[in-house]
């Protein structure tokens, strides 16, 4: 699939489909979704409806990490096989994670100032969390710093394989530094420890991020490579 | 090893001869300076909080002597040079590394001495300090050569590295304010160990693959 994809102009005819579909999917699933999480799903018998923040928390802090993934898989790509669409695909991304990021603090934000009693807390997770956020600011300012864009895809690809030490740091950061914010309840051993009228909205949420992640990532780089053709075509013309 | 030996004496000599230590050593003292006048000189808070905020001070000592190490070797040919040599990029970067920490890491680990009993810390704490310091800016170093090669290109880059090593510099300032703020001492100084070991290991590698593509 992903080498079938490889091909440019395979890819620009394969996302002139797949973004608009995916972003329908996105629609249908936060229509779902959303109504499910702030309406329809029971309220926490601790905190009441402020349970419901974290529908739209969890599943960005989720994808904000999953996007550094997938862009440090883009990333090796580039950087191993010199291909230019992964490039495309971990720049194309950097954008989208950032704001699942600040989604993600500005939630947790308000989220903890009813249920934890305070905005911020210098704990592990919020702490981490905010580092991916500067990573991504700092992913992104390089890119934009450099006129030369192979070689800034280059550079930016290994400053994106080195910012990949954060992700466990996250993930782990909870049973590492216990101090406030609360444990993973869905990835654990010895099974989910959350309601499961609650992890089926939480996951159509999860699926309603992936799905606007996936088109909004095809949208930024049929963007980019639709550029790059007006400017090869913009150069060839300066040259006539 | 001979070309480990003679990049880490050249860079010696010309960080010396380019006023070595001196502008962040005074660097250091003066933001140092800053935090009493900051927080007020009272001296039960600076005794509960002020020790650890040396760390900032060193943090951006070394973060402000970054921008030019590549830059000054990229646009004179140096790094061609080093590339041509038949020692690999990783230990000469090392090289240029260990200078950086000996002529700049070093002073500012000792001249914490002095800052730290400034910000009234307990003298007992202050070699574990000073140990402390000569560890994590060996770390900030390390993590330092890779903001500084992936930025080697950029004109006036100092923000951007700035912007691109501060979340790196985050493990060992936490550890190394453990050992100011005087929690967990040893435990602390053998993570700082570990920080600095890591970033020295990882650093070159990653900043010789960003150089090898800067001069392209």
């Amino acid at each position: 699939m992903l080498t079938y994809l490889a091909n440019p102009a395979r890819f620009m005819a394969f996302s002139a489909w797949a973004a608009p579909l995916f972003f329908g999917l996105a629609v249908i699933a936060f229509a779902v979704g959303l109504p499910w999480a702030l309406a329809f799903s029971p309220a926490d018998y601790q905190q009441g409806e402020t349970v419901r923040i974290m529908y739209v928390h969890v599943p960005a802090a989720w994808w904000s990490m999953g996007v550094y993934a997938f862009m440090g898989v883009a990333s090796f790509v580039g950087l191993v096989w010199r291909h230019s669409l992964a490039d495309v695909a971990a720049r194309a991304a950097a954008p989208i994670g950032a704001t699942f990021a600040a989604v993600c603090l500005i939630t947790g934000s308000l989220w903890g100032a009813p249920t934890w009693g305070t905005w911020w807390e210098w704990d592990g997770r919020l702490t981490s969390m905010l580092a991916l956020f500067i990573i991504y600011l700092g992913y992104i300012a390089l890119w934009s710093a450099m006129d030369d864009e192979e070689k800034a895809a280059r550079l930016a690809a290994i400053l994106c394989l080195v910012g990949l030490i954060n992700l466990p740091i996250i993930k782990f950061s909870v049973d590492w530094w216990s101090t406030l914010h609360q444990p993973a309840s869905i990835m654990r051993s010895g099974g989910s420890a959350i309601h499961p009228s609650m992890l089926g909205p939480l996951l159509t949420m999860a699926g309603a991020y992936l799905a606007l992640f996936a088109a909004l990532l095809m949208m930024n780089m049929r963007a980019a490579i639709f550029r790059r053709r007006v400017e090869a075509a913009r150069m060839r013309g300066g040259e006539a | 090893m001979n070309a480990f030996v003679a990049t880490f004496r050249r860079d010696v000599a010309l960080m010396w001869a380019g006023g070595g230590a001196l502008a962040p050593l005074g660097f250091f003292l003066g933001a140092t300076m800053l935090v009493p006048l900051a927080m007020g000189p009272d001296r039960a808070l600076l005794e509960s909080a002020g020790p650890p905020l040396v760390w900032i001070a060193a943090a951006l000592a070394v973060l402000a002597t970054l921008e030019r190490l590549f830059q000054a070797d990229l646009e004179d040919g140096s790094l061609d040079q080093m590339m041509l040599s038949p020692a690999p990029l990783e230990a000469l970067v090392l090289a240029k590394g260990a200078a950086m920490w000996c002529v700049i890491g070093l002073p500012l680990a000792l001249a914490g001495a002095p800052a730290a009993i400034a910000l009234q810390a307990p003298p007992s704490l202050v070699p574990a300090i000073v140990l402390s310091l000569a560890l994590g800016t060996a770390a900030f170093i390390g993590v330092g050569l890779i903001g500084a090669a992936v930025t080697a290109g950029v004109k006036r880059g100092g923000v951007l590295i700035a912007l691109i090593v501060l979340p790196f510099f985050a493990p060992p300032i936490i550890f190394g304010s453990a050992v100011a703020g005087g929690d967990e001492v040893g435990a602390a100084l053998s993570i700082l160990a570990g920080c600095a070991l890591a970033a020295l290991a990882l650093g070159p590698i990653a900043a010789a693959a960003a150089l090898r593509l800067q001069a392209e």
